[in-house]
């Protein structure tokens, strides 16, 4: 998918699921990332990194799911994540964790 | 919604294009973004624009070679760490293209910006990452010329390294003086922070030297916990002076390290004024900014509420209840990223949702936070209900130790994803 069949696409007569699929097939996982998503990676680094502050990298998402319910309940002691866990709804969380959680992920900046 | 000769990025070629065959001529036109600053926010936008469509063209312009970040500078004043753990270069941005020119005018029309040796760049769709310029016009007798005696150090590099030297130079007994300007600006627990560490400095190597600082408010971002560490660690140091109480700074002499306020004035040996601030020069110079001197966005494009096709992310933008931090500028740098791509592709962006943590340290091993979770409502970005907040005022000293811990990885993580 370029931008060549794109515009093939609207020269001829183009239409909308076309290009759905065409995007779905070409972008990264980093795409479709659910809304906050994005937001976690700016304290939770690669585990190469190796900070204080956990990696997420190779968690799974029902534990990660888990873990912020843990979190929102202050069943699990934290600093900030109690306080950010609140901001999310069930479904939110679990539509994070599942990207979070998917190998291809491209969240660690590989361009 | 862009316009299709926008969203294809071929403006510059279309008169060519009528007379050649179009496949082969649009095969190269990628749709160009261009992101004006390679700060937190200018920086990880443009990485996450690649990382979200490859077949973007992305560029970033930033005159300056080597970004050295706020967040931690107060620790350089206060002899904690050195400038070049601050300083991070742009060789980690991968497929984007790097200019190194400072941008000088955008024609919203034409889809077009200038840069400052004369060329020009196309774009199908402009980032505004400026970050702040301090608004030399608001503070009477503060200027550029006065920052070099008083310096701001709110824009790390040199100033923050004068402000070392001066802390560095005075004698055991001087008085410190910093001013705060009134909300908006850049970094809300910064000034505290800073008082807090240079109160450190001051207390173990000029044990009898006093801090002031003169604030143009009277409440300020996670006061209690400050004014509760102030007391348990700096008692008799700090003395905070708030606006009811003649805090607010009226003129500043630069000669004799004056802060003329209503109430009187104070001389001080060593002067830090952070002055009132608004969006970066070219925000102004582009027509997004409007009368506050800051950037009205859509909060889920960022884009312009005065330029369509301009986006605004970072201290330059309106975020409504997310305050200026580099954690907000990260944070909207990669919604503004998918929101620009999905318009790109003629989709429709999502409603993003943001997180802000920010760490203040108070000393070294002591560290205080405040979070929150914002989503778009009523055209603002506003706090989701219920959620965020500060650090328990009764924490223990083992969690002020962890989250001071936290603050140190939390910049290696962020600049790591910002600069790579
Ligand atoms: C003392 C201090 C402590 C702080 N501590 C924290 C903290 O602990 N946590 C936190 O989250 N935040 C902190 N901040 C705030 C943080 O530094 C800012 O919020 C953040 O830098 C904003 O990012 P930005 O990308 O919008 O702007 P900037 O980081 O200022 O980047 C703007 C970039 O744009 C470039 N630029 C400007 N004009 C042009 C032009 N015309 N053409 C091309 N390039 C241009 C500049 O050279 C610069 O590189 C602190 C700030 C201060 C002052």
């Amino acid at each position: 998918m370029s931008w060549c069949d794109l515009t093939k696409g609207r020269r001829g007569r183009f239409s909308a699921p076309v290009l759905l699929a065409a995007v779905a097939a070409s972008a990264p996982a980093f795409a479709g990332a659910p809304p906050g998503a994005t937001a976690c990676t700016g304290c939770h680094g690669p585990a190469a990194l190796d900070t204080a502050i956990p990696s997420l990298d190779a968690h799974a998402a029902a534990d990660i799911v888990d873990q912020m319910q843990a979190f929102r309940t202050g069943q699990r002691d934290a600093t900030v994540m109690g306080r950010i866990a609140k901001g999310f709804s069930d479904e939110e969380t679990r539509a994070i964790a599942e990207w979070l959680a998917q190998p291809e992920a491209a969240r660690h900046a590989e361009p | 919604m862009p316009s299709r000769r926008a969203v294809l990025g071929v403006a510059a070629a279309s008169v060519a294009a009528a007379a050649f065959p179009l496949p082969q001529l649009r095969a190269q036109a990628r749709p160009r973004v261009v992101v004006i600053g390679g700060g937190f926010a200018g920086a990880s936008c443009a990485r996450a624009l690649k990382q979200m469509d490859r077949d973007l063209a992305v560029t970033l312009v930033e005159p300056e070679a080597a970004y050295v970040a706020c967040p931690f500078s107060n620790t350089v004043l206060a002899g904690l760490r050195g400038i070049e753990a601050q300083t991070f270069g742009y060789d980690g941005l991968g497929d984007v293209g790097l200019i190194r020119k400072r941008a000088v005018a955008v024609d919203a029309e034409r889809g077009r910006v200038r840069l400052n040796d004369g060329t020009n760049i196309d774009y199908a769709r402009l980032v505004l990452a400026p970050g702040i310029e301090l608004n030399f016009d608001a503070l009477p007798g503060y200027d550029a010329a006065a920052a070099e005696i008083m310096p701001h150090a709110w824009k790390a590099g040199p100033q923050t390294l004068l402000l070392r030297d001066q802390l560095a130079a005075i004698q055991d007994g001087g008085t410190v003086i910093l001013s705060a300007p009134a909300n908006p600006f850049r970094c809300p627990p910064g000034p505290y922070e800073r008082a807090s560490l240079i109160a450190h400095y001051l207390k173990t190597s000029k044990p009898r030297s006093k801090l002031i600082i003169l604030d143009a408010k009277d409440a300020f971002s996670k006061q209690r916990l400050f004014e509760a560490a102030w007391q348990e660690l700096y008692p008799g140091l700090i003395e905070w002076v708030p606006l009811s109480a003649g805090g607010q700074v009226t003129e500043v002499d630069a000669a004799t390290r004056t802060f003329v306020t209503e109430f009187g004035s104070h001389k001080a040996d060593v002067a830090s004024v952070i002055p009132p601030q608004r969006a970066g020069a070219i925000a102004q110079v582009a027509g997004v900014a409007d009368q506050t001197g800051w950037c009205p966005i859509d909060p889920v494009t960022f884009e312009s509420q005065l330029r369509p096709g301009i986006h605004v992310i970072g201290d330059a933008a309106i975020g409504g209840a997310m305050p200026k931090s580099a954690f907000s500028a990260n944070a909207q740098a990669k919604a503004c990223a998918a929101a620009v791509a999905a318009l790109l592709r003629e989709r429709e962006p999502t409603q993003p949702k943001l997180i802000n943590t920010c760490y203040s340290l108070v000393a070294p091993d002591y560290g205080i936070s405040i979070a929150g979770v914002y989503q778009p409502r009523d055209g603002l970005l506003a706090e989701v209900e219920g959620a965020g907040g500060t650090s328990p005022l009764d924490a223990a000293k083992e969690v002020r130790e962890l989250e001071a811990a936290y603050a140190e990885d939390w910049f290696r993580t962020i600049t790591s994803e910002v600069f790579g």
